[in-house]
């Protein structure tokens, strides 16, 4: 594998995962429990949708062949998508949401703090300005979790369960191949092994706080890194491609 | 007698442009016609988060998608600040919601219209946002202290909300043959219910007349109409769309456009509750907030707890 | 609606739009806890680089005077106008002062 190529691959995953938990958030517009909490969920789908333009019109200007950041979300099938699993969870209720973006986002913050040092200057200034972003996600969901585990009986019981149910999809997020290897060994990526141990601090402070147990690392699904997903990606990214598959030759 | 006195004093601040404030005196039908416009504004830019919502998984560019979906934000932030001001008027957000929940609460009818294609994203910013824009810098004006600083921030924001539809009709009125077609659709389905937005005409307008004397409303439904019609004309014929409305025509005697009679029987219809979209809306809302209800009670046990434990220690 | 399910308590926002400036008041949220409030603040108030400090205060700890009080409160610092300096005559040449 060549250099050029790992580091498309890195930029797609990074851009990829922004994406799809940013169409994901978004999908909450108009649904919030509170409205206060409408305008801050629209928030967090508006950084992550940013960050994931800057990351794809990167891959695309690696790639040199003209590419555009909506020719890289609209223009790609499902088996190119390397987003993470945990992305692409459908949002289920409120506690769903909250379990999955505060897993994604402790994993961001700890993965932006370690490429804000990539030789790579592009990654190293796109996570410089994201982990701040990230940062608030983390605080945002960590302090919801806190308060559903915290709060009463039925809402602690609703996001134990939905932990219990995400938690196979975080052995996915640190995951790693030989685009990975190639990547380190230039400084431009990160040993997600290195980052496992913060998360794992961060996850459990905040599960402490929030009353909540941590599920046991029983079986972990994987597939990020060979854009392998579950169903649900193809609905939402069907979806999100209609017009630019309906009408080619449009200019929107 | 000291209520003619209280009320000679109120309308002599108003007549002198002095904002009335939520501590002072009010006569009670002021108080109400305010509850009621306030709240009607603030539940009508919070149903209006869907039509729009209905496209944002579909936006066809990301920057197409961030900037729709920082626009319906607005309309969420904007249905909060209106909502604040409505509570200042010894009524709860519970009360409204419930009100509007409960139907005894109406919201613009121009919600109740399906978005259909992604012109529609097009007309309701062009259209929807302009007419409600015209509308907004006029109560900026009001005599309402709270709800004249809440349009004054609304205003300031929503300066966006109109060039970003006009963009996306420019475009596609611009674009491929289907593109101009959807255009074309959006607008004539769009222009006859935005025009209606602004109410029945004066004369059949039966909450104007204290309105207009408590400054309330600065000026009068035909009036705003106008204002808009005008403006919009203009901004049609750069891109080339037609105006669904055979009779409309410049006078230029009245230096305005003469424009044909809107369908009332349609506007009544949909204001009782028959439009297109009337339950689909209404039960949306409801949906949303039956689901959040657990997380509302959640974090009032949360915080009855740290209250709790702040005592304790 | 039942005490178990509401939308939460009043929180005023104030916020400074600089270092140097006051804080203003810009409106209100709703909010459960003090975080909340300071989040919700943060996310309905400053989406446009508005501030660079926030306060959140609930609504029901401030105390406002009302307006039956102006008479007594405000009126009386009208015939004061020795605080004001365009009450004193200066003599004339005077400079910087």
């Amino acid at each position: 594998m060549e250099k050029k190529d790992a580091l498309i691959n890195y930029c797609l995953r990074l851009g990829d995962s922004s994406l799809i938990l940013g169409q994901r958030m978004a999908e909450w517009c108009s649904n919030g429990p509170i409205l206060e909490e409408d305008i801050a969920m629209t928030n967090l789908a508006l950084d992550l949708i940013g960050q994931a333009r800057t990351m794809l019109t990167y891959a695309g200007e690696i790639e040199g062949k003209g590419r555009t950041e909506d020719d890289l979300a609209y223009k790609r099938e499902e088996r190119e998508y390397y987003n993470t699993l945990l992305s692409e969870r459908p949002n289920g209720h409120f506690g769903d949401t909250v379990v999955r973006n505060f897993l994604h986002s402790a994993f961001f913050y700890h993965l932006y703090q370690a490429l804000k040092n990539s030789s790579d200057e592009m990654i190293a200034a796109h996570a410089a300005k994201s982990i701040k972003e990230v940062t608030y996600h983390l605080r945002h969901s960590a302090e919801w979790l806190v308060r559903l585990g915290d709060g009463t009986s039925e809402s602690h019981n609703k996001v134990q369960e939905s932990l219990n149910n995400l938690w196979e999809f975080t052995g996915d997020l640190f995951e790693m191949n030989e685009v990975d290897e190639l990547l380190i060994k230039e400084g431009i990526a990160v040993d997600l092994n290195s980052i496992k141990k913060d998360w794992d601090k961060t996850v459990n402070d905040v599960l402490e706080r929030a009353t909540l147990s941590r599920p046991e690392d029983e079986y972990m699904q994987t597939g990020r890194l060979d854009a392998m997903h579950s169903e649900y990606l193809g609905h939402l990214i069907a979806e999100m491609q209609f017009l630019q598959r309906a009408y080619p030759t449009a200019k929107w | 007698m000291e209520d003619i006195k209280k009320l000679e004093e109120f309308q002599a601040k108003i007549d002198a442009e002095i904002k009335i404030e939520p501590k002072d005196w009010m006569p009670e039908d002021y108080r109400k016609h305010l509850q009621r416009q306030i709240s009607q504004h603030a539940h009508s830019e919070v149903i209006g988060m869907q039509p729009e919502g209905n496209w944002i998984s579909r936006a066809p560019s990301l920057r197409a998608k961030v900037v729709l979906l920082a626009k319906i934000q607005d309309e969420a932030g904007h249905g909060q600040y209106l909502y604040s001001a409505a509570e200042t008027l010894g009524k709860s957000r519970d009360e409204y919601i419930e009100e509007l929940q409960t139907e005894k609460a109406k919201y613009s009818s121009i919600f109740n219209y399906p978005t259909l294609t992604w012109a529609d994203m097009g007309a309701v910013g062009w259209l929807v946002d302009g007419a409600a824009i015209v509308n907004q810098v006029s109560l900026q004006r009001t005599s309402y202290g709270p709800y004249s600083r809440a349009m004054v921030r609304i205003c300031k924001e929503e300066s966006f909300h109109q060039r970003q539809g006009y963009e996306i009709m420019a475009h596609m009125a611009n674009g491929t043959p289907e593109q101009k077609a959807m255009a074309q659709d959006a607008l004539n389905r769009f222009w006859w219910p935005s025009i209606m937005m602004f109410g029945p005409h004066d004369s059949d307008s039966p909450n104007t007349g204290n309105a207009v004397k408590w400054k309330i409303k600065r000026e009068t439904n035909d009036e705003l109409r106008q204002k808009f019609i005008d403006k919009t004309v203009q901004q049609a014929e750069v891109i080339g769309l037609t105006i669904p409305d055979p009779d409309l025509k410049w006078n230029e005697e009245k230096g305005h456009y003469d424009f044909g009679e809107m369908d009332w029987e349609e506007f009544w219809r949909v204001v009782k509750g028959n439009g297109p979209c009337n339950k689909q809306r209404l039960n949306h809302h409801k949906k949303a907030h039956q689901d959040g209800a657990w997380v509302r009670e959640a974090a009032l046990a949360y915080a009855a707890k740290q209250k709790e434990k702040q005592l304790v220690a | 609606m039942s005490n178990t399910d509401n939308q939460g308590d009043v929180w005023e926002v104030f916020i400074q739009s600089k270092p140097g400036l006051p804080h203003k008041h810009a409106g209100s949220i709703h909010a459960t806890d003090k975080e909340m409030a300071l989040q919700n603040a943060r996310d309905t108030y400053t989406r446009r680089q508005e501030g660079t400090c926030l306060w959140v205060v609930p609504l029901n700890a401030i105390v406002s005077s009302m307006p039956e009080d102006n008479d007594s409160f405000f009126d009386p610092s009208d015939d004061k106008i020795y605080r004001h300096p365009t009450h004193y005559v200066m003599p004339d040449g005077a400079k910087h002062i």
